[in-house]
């Protein structure tokens, strides 16, 4: 085991107390990287993010496309030996490069988890249309991908008109002061 | 069932009343919009096995890995309200298995916690159900034995070549992993009904949900490893546990002559006897109407 120093740790310490996660236990085994179905797609293994972190690496942590490439499936998880959620800690990576306003390394995924808030704030519930034409405008790529929006729309799989929860007032209470 | 509904068909109605399970019944957005076969489909087949589901009343999003992504707050007060809408004394069944682990996690988690089931009380302003009972789809067949309700089950679905398909539902968060495991499920299921089970090794792998929109090349490399080792094993066609994996194995498919992708609750509810198929097949984006009548499931 590498020893690290006190600023080392500081990062450590404020990503395990915030997922409730205790990764050092990590033995770098790498079965979560061998399941992991996206892999090709992340810069670092899954493994190597926690590493990153051990390592006191911040910056390099909260920029890597990993913490976004990452759909929280628990492929990895359900192999780990050590039972380490790490969907979780990628969750919490990803919360604390949006409050640094770090660079997001893929912000076409951050781009789409807004725009479902978005809906869910609005209605209750996702709108899926809505999800999908907002996220290309902001893009500014509407015509990509047509095909498959289309087809969707002709098979009534993007419903017209959102599905909504009556209470509002409880979704206001949800989504207070955001 | 069937048998002894043909005795007495008065006396039948009040046993069937009486056995009768009931379940509140979380759907979530996916089953609601694009998935709306699988949720007929499912509501067919619980009444054929006289299960009686009631949609749980403004119900809202699960917040799905979405709200986990970018806010946490969010993330656990969404699952929260539905908690609180659940009926007292009957189980909670939630089709979608990414719903499902949302809402058992953050239910779990107020479980465990004094001051979070205090936050629970005070803003929805209930006491927190300590015995609610929250279960997946799969667990109503551990509970209610599908050949009692039909003759001669083994001729239902013809020997049709199934690969049963599970995407991440068996992968679960360390939080849960001491929850019931429903691997097995649907073969057994479908192995009874007289299907010729396809076992493949990517019946587990992600479909890449969202990846879908955001990262649709990385999406359809994916999907279309799933279906071609399907296809290879010698699939006719793929069955989903999950409305969300169900569209993205649909949509992101760029193969020649994919196999079609049914839902696992199509093929319950026909084997059951179901008549209205119509409303849900032209829905399919790879038609499985040629394949279900070569098979002979499917008459006109
Ligand atoms: S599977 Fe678990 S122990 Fe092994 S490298 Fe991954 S996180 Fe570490
Ligand atoms: S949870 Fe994330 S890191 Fe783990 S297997 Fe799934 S995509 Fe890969």
């Amino acid at each position: 085991m590498i020893t690290l120093d006190n600023e080392q740790d500081a990062f450590a310490d404020e990503i395990k107390t915030r997922s409730g996660i205790n990764f050092s236990a990590c033995l770098h085994c790498q079965s979560c990287a061998n399941g992991c179905p996206f892999l090709e797609g992340m810069d670092y293994a899954p493994n190597a993010v926690l590493r990153l972190i051990q390592l006191g690496l911040e910056e390099t942590a909260l920029k890597c496309s990993t913490i976004w490439i990452c759909v929280g499936c628990n492929t990895c998880s359900s192999y780990c030996p050590m039972a380490i959620d790490i969907s979780a800690v990628m969750d919490e990576l990803r919360h604390k490069a949006i409050e640094k306003g770090i660079k997001i390394a893929e912000p076409d995924v951050l781009n789409f988890h807004n725009e479902v808030l978005n809906t869910v704030k609005k209605y209750g519930r996702t709108h899926k249309l809505e999800i999908m034409m907002r996220y290309k405008l902001k893009k500014m790529d509407l015509f990509s991908d047509m095909g498959v929006g289309l087809k969707m729309l002709k098979k009534r799989k993007l419903d017209l008109t959102p599905s909504k929860v009556q209470d509002e007032k409880a979704i206001e209470k949800i989504f207070k002061g955001k | 069932m069937k048998k002894r509904l043909k005795k007495s068909s008065k006396a039948n109605e009040n046993s069937r009343q009486s056995d009768r399970l009931r379940f509140s019944f979380f759907p979530g957005c996916s089953l609601k919009a694009s998935g709306h076969e699988n949720t007929l489909s499912l509501l067919k087949f619980c009444d054929s096995v006289n299960i009686e589901l009631k949609e749980l009343e403004d119900w809202n999003c699960c917040g799905s890995s979405s709200a986990h992504s970018v806010d946490r707050d969010v993330a656990e007060k969404l699952p929260m309200r539905n908690i609180s809408l659940a009926p007292k004394g009957i189980p909670l069944m939630i089709a979608c298995p990414s719903c499902l682990i949302r809402i058992k996690s953050m239910y779990l988690k107020i479980k465990g916690d004094e001051t979070l089931k205090q936050e629970y009380e005070d803003l929805w302003g209930k006491p927190f159900d300590e015995d609610l009972e929250i279960i997946h789809f799969f667990e109503i067949l551990n509970r209610v034995r599908i050949d009692d309700y039909i003759d001669r089950p083994k001729e239902k679905l013809k020997k049709l070549k199934v690969a049963p398909y599970y995407g991440c539902m068996l992968s679960m968060p360390p939080d849960l992993r001491f929850e019931k495991s429903y691997y097995g499920i649907m073969e057994k299921t479908l192995a009874t009904l007289g299907a010729d089970l396809i076992s493949f090794g990517y019946g587990s792998r992600c479909c890449g949900t969202y990846l879908s929109v955001a990262k649709p090349q990385i999406a359809q490399k994916v999907v279309n490893e799933i279906i071609s080792r399907a296809m290879e094993a010698g699939a006719e066609c793929m069955v989903t546990a999950c409305s969300m994996c169900h569209l993205n194995l649909e949509i992101r498919c760029s193969l020649e002559n994919p196999i079609p992708i049914l839902h696992f609750s199509e093929l319950l509810s026909m084997a059951l006897g179901a008549e209205d198929q119509k409303k849900w097949f032209p829905r399919h984006i790879v038609d499985p109407v040629p394949l279900l009548k070569k098979r002979g499931l499917l008459i006109s």
